[in-house]
């Protein structure tokens, strides 16, 4: 059945719109190291839902609304380990439709009230088999009551990467336009990094993208797979990556209390991530324009701020 | 001999096991003869200096070892020792 689309759930989801997006393209003042090295950071936690993970949350749900796949009183489900739960849970708040979340129980405490305080069904899934195993119970979820649950599949699902395609490509694009020669960001879903790199590579085939990887299996890095290890997204397309790069976790760690004291911002560890990452470029070349995400910031990470300050 | 249960993403470096017996008597020396049995798994559990990764999370039992004796806590012929990653700086 598809929703009519002068129902209030699909002026609500329209409306919401607004607030999706548009996120400020941030030039970091004092950490490149080379004048003619600038480096831009999209500040993705100054959106509705507080992370990146608004925009494929939103692009899914938007595209399940109007082909009446949600907002026929079925529940959203898919796995998380944080931040893609939360902008679930956010938008369908809003929307008035119930979410299920399945989570490694070893997810911060933080993580877990936050998606009970908006309201999520959380099924948790042993704390030794990360997302993968989290990813797998939805599936099983899903195939025991299709009719019960539309299953948002994330890590497989087009709109997480078209959300960015549509959305912040174009956004850094008319910002920079072909003044960028790399674009960088960690490898988790994928989604922003194959959305972005895809519409800027149409662009302009010259600018180099850059997948950024934990150092080890077991890292710190949230959002992050460690691609040799962890099961790799369908959405993932790897004649996008013109090179990979390691990115350790106490360096990103070290890099979020530079980026605090030097340019006034607290990171997320994975913003750090990718700063550290970007920097670490600056220090190759001698001259460019290296853009890269700020997933979110510090906010949602009080365990880890008390542990480094 | 006490156990050591082996998260999913480092078992490619355990012979794709699920739990490896270990010799020693307390926290720090099972995961060293761990490392001994698996030398890949070395620098996915100890960093430059030496020290258990701090993302990483020790449990004897169902305890956290930070609320124990950490790495020196004892361990018994039936302990079982669990390695977790902790996400977003959570480990419960």
């Amino acid at each position: 059945m598809v929703i009519n689309q002068e129902s209030e759930v699909f002026k609500s989801i329209t409306t919401l719109g607004k607030y999706v997006g548009n996120t400020p393209l941030y030039e970091i003042q004092h950490l490149s190291p080379k004048p003619k090295v600038k480096i831009y950071a999209k500040m993705e936690w100054m959106q509705f839902g507080g992370s990146v993970k608004t925009r494929p949350a939103y692009q899914i749900i938007k595209a399940a609304l109007e082909s009446g796949e949600l907002g026929t009183g079925k529940t959203l489900l898919d796995a998380s380990s944080g931040n893609t739960g939360l902008a679930y849970a956010t938008i369908c708040a809003r929307l008035g439709i119930p979410v299920t979340i399945c989570l490694p129980e070893n997810a911060s405490w933080e993580r877990k009230k936050l998606l009970k305080g908006l309201g999520v069904n959380i099924v948790y899934t042993s704390k030794f088999g990360s997302s993968d195993e989290s990813e797998a119970k939805a599936h099983e979820m899903y195939n025991n009551e299709p009719d019960k649950y539309f299953l948002a599949n994330q890590y497989n699902n087009e709109n997480n990467w078209k959300a960015h395609y549509e959305g912040t490509g174009p956004e850094i694009f008319e910002e920079l336009g072909d003044s960028i020669t790399h674009f960088m960001t960690g490898l988790g879903t994928t989604g922003s990094f194959t959305g972005i790199s895809k519409y800027l590579k149409e662009r302009d085939p010259s600018i180099q993208t850059i997948g950024l990887q934990p150092d080890g299996a077991l890292h710190g890095l949230e959002g992050w797979k460690d691609m040799e290890t962890a099961k790799v997204p369908g959405i993932y397309d790897t004649s996008l990556v013109d090179a990979i790069k390691h990115v350790d976790t106490y360096d990103a760690y070290d890099m979020l209390k530079e980026t605090a004291k030097k340019e006034g911002i607290l990171l997320s560890p994975s913003s750090a991530a990718n700063l550290k990452g970007a920097i670490d470029l600056a220090n190759e070349i001698e001259e460019g324009v290296i853009v890269t995400l700020f997933p979110d910031n510090a906010e949602k990470y009080s365990e880890i701020i008390k542990s480094l300050f | 001999m006490a156990e050591i249960i082996i998260p999913t993403p480092l078992r490619k470096f355990a012979d794709n096991q699920a739990t490896i017996a270990v010799a020693g008597d307390n926290i720090l020396s099972a995961i060293e003869d761990l490392v001994t049995q698996f030398p890949d798994l070395k620098k996915q559990i100890f960093d430059a200096q030496g020290q258990i990764k701090r993302f990483i999370r020790i449990y004897k039992g169902e305890d956290d070892i930070e609320s124990l004796d950490n790495e020196k806590t004892a361990i018994e012929a039936d302990t079982v020792i669990s390695i977790i990653p902790a996400i977003a700086g959570g480990a419960n």
